[in-house]
């Protein structure tokens, strides 16, 4: 328990150090960022809406900076993000609640897929020492990773999409469907699912492997392997039970890690994919100069990362009794 | 780490030839595609000749000069990148693990709020603010990836501190510089070399990633500002497949090179996997028909 109230604590931190980032930036920008903010939409907007969004963004300076950022941190202890500009009346929370859903299905789809894909893969190559699995899957990894994710996802809209036609490669759903709980809709949902979800998941099933095998060739050299071998168990039982539940340790610690990267690499797949996801939004909100939609992601983006952790967190405690002892 | 025995691991010398390939490639740029890249030659769209080998982009440029001059401030880029990165991280990854107590306590916690804030959505929020130059990218791009390694070298010095030859340069009354810099520094150089090429790799590829979304100065000419002018450009549309495969194949095997290096140094440094090596050749010389946790090779009569 104590464990976990530390790691929360940390997790309360890290947002509070996100907020800061979104506070402190805009007021770095050279020149007044109010100005410089309004004046880029200053002409659809009228003199009183004008007041308004600036009092609501904390933007109109009658207060000192630490009046300001109190204000800040209050709203956005609110949701209280302020308005989008691009998306103007909407507000920065509800934009962010139609791309908050497209993330999760795909980020989830994808990291699923590719951790207990990626760990079998490296559980094997372990084991087995030759052939395959062992000598040339990993090669092959190593270079799928080293391909920017999003070139990976051009190739594949080019060959895929615009030279056979096979499957759609752009939106969440087809364009003549209505979200609804149809099976033709669950269906259209799938089908755009896949390849950006498969692109993710052979950019990413790598570290995982890789990762996976290293941890388990040391741990495969362990006495304690020896022992459980020379007790006559089962070799099903010492590969999942001893050995990979031991060598899982690392790739769940180093969760929080591979998770940021997914997560960074999702951005430029749901860009190429015109994807409707937080990634998607935030590309143009950076085109339209949408600050405040900027921020607002980035502070979603950082949260979902970090409710990720702690429940790996949650995980780990279930996973290595050490850390529930203490 | 010895250079020469790098070159003798059959991986590590793929990756050292492919990565030397595209720096000298870059280097002799003015020679291999004279010509500004950042001309126009002819008509958008052309498809692989011999005047174009690689063909033209959207906007009419020669593809071959782009992707040869790209790679200059491409690689620049990761190099400054890595630079920079691994000097912070050295400087507070050492600190915090040789000083300990609250200094440290300090330092991890900045450590790990730092790897914690997902660093794409970050960068971009920077790019956007601050106004894209190559030195503003480098510092960013630093900004974003020092944490992991600092991370890693704390824990390096955390152990190395434990050392006797540390426990007698203390007692000779070095002092704290001399000891982290002269005593302990020297036998970390693997895993800084390592980690320099991790960052390396971070930079080149996360810099690309920054271009294509419009995020850097985009009047430059590197891997990156390619693919997104051939984006831009509709290239894919118009099945101009060689205005985008250039500069990703580059990025690709660039990366894929220095990962290569890394792993051949890893079988040099760590016995486990070179030991594990030479396991793998008694399985496969006995044709074991079903391997088991523990190989067990029967002695032939």
């Amino acid at each position: 328990m104590n464990f976990l109230l530390r790691r929360l604590g940390f997790y309360v931190l890290a947002y509070w150090a996100a907020l800061t980032i979104d506070f402190v930036l805009p007021r770095l920008l050279p020149g007044d960022p109010a100005a410089t903010i309004m004046g880029s939409l200053g002409s659809r907007l009228q003199p009183g809406q004008v007041e308004a969004m600036q009092k609501a963004l904390g933007l109109d300076h009658t207060d000192g900076l630490p009046q300001q950022y109190v204000t800040f941190l209050s709203h956005a202890a609110r949701g209280d993000l302020g308005f989008s500009y691009s998306y103007f009346p909407a507000t920065v929370t509800e934009v962010i609640g139609t791309g908050l859903i497209w993330t999760l299905l795909l980020g989830l789809t994808a990291l699923l897929i590719s951790f207990v894909l990626g760990n079998l893969l490296g559980v094997f190559g372990a084991w087995r020492r030759v052939g395959f699995l062992a000598n040339v899957v990993p090669p092959i990894m190593i270079l799928a990773g080293a391909f920017p994710p999003f070139f990976l996802a051009l190739s594949a809209v080019y060959v895929l999409g615009v030279q056979f036609n096979l499957i759609p490669t752009s939106h969440a759903f087809a364009d003549t469907l209505a979200p609804a709980p149809t099976l033709e809709f669950a269906a259209s949902v799938l089908e755009h699912l896949f390849l950006p979800a498969v692109i993710i998941v052979i950019v990413t099933i790598g570290i995982w492997t890789l990762t996976m095998r290293n941890t388990m060739v040391s741990v495969l050299a362990d006495d304690f392997i020896t022992m459980a071998e020379a007790k006559g168990l089962r070799q099903h039982r010492i590969m999942f039970n001893y050995a990979a539940r031991n060598a899982l340790l690392p790739s769940v610690t180093g969760f929080g890690v591979f998770l940021g990267f997914v997560l960074s690499g999702q951005v430029l797949i749901e860009q190429v994919f015109a994807y409707p996801g937080l990634g998607f939004l935030l590309v143009g909100a950076v085109g339209s100069r949408d600050y405040p939609l900027m921020q607002g992601l980035f502070l979603m983006i950082t949260t979902a990362v970090l409710a990720a952790n702690f429940l790996v967190d949650v995980l780990y405690t279930r996973l290595d009794p050490r850390v529930r002892a203490g | 780490m010895d250079f020469r025995l790098l070159l003798r691991n059959p991986i590590g010398r793929i990756g050292i030839i492919v990565v030397l390939f595209f720096v000298v490639a870059s280097l002799g740029a003015p020679v291999i595609a004279p010509g500004d890249p950042s001309e126009f030659v002819g008509d958008p769209n052309q498809p692989p000749s011999s005047e174009h080998i690689f063909g033209t982009d959207p906007q009419g440029k020669d593809v071959f000069r782009q992707t040869v001059w790209g790679g200059r401030i491409s690689l620049a880029i990761g190099f400054g990148t890595a630079i920079l990165a691994i000097t912070v991280a050295i400087l507070i990854g050492m600190t915090a693990g040789f000083f300990g107590g609250l200094v440290d306590n300090l330092l991890t916690l900045l450590m790990n709020l730092f790897l914690v804030i997902p660093g794409l959505p970050l960068l971009i929020l920077l790019a956007a603010y601050l106004a894209p130059s190559t030195s503003t990218v480098i510092g960013t791009l630093a900004l974003t990836g020092w944490a992991f390694h600092a991370r890693i070298f704390r824990s390096m010095v955390l152990s190395l501190r434990e050392k006797d030859f540390v426990a007698a340069s203390i007692v000779s009354g070095e002092g704290n510089f001399t000891i982290l810099f002269q005593q302990i520094l020297p036998n970390m150089i693997n895993i800084i070399v390592g980690s320099f090429i991790g960052s390396l790799i971070y930079g080149i590829g996360a810099a690309t990633a920054l271009s294509f979304l419009g995020l850097t100065e985009m009047t430059d000419v590197t891997w990156g500002t390619n693919l997104f002018w051939a984006q831009n450009g509709g290239a894919l549309f118009s099945g101009a497949w060689w205005a985008f495969v250039p500069s990703g194949i580059c990025v690709a095997l660039t990366a894929f090179g220095l990962s290569l290096i890394n792993y051949g140094m890893d079988e040099i440094t760590n016995p486990r996997l070179r030991a594990e090596r030479e396991l793998a050749k008694v399985v496969k010389n006995a044709a074991l028909r079903r391997v088991r946790a523990t190989p067990f090779v029967p002695r032939a009569h």
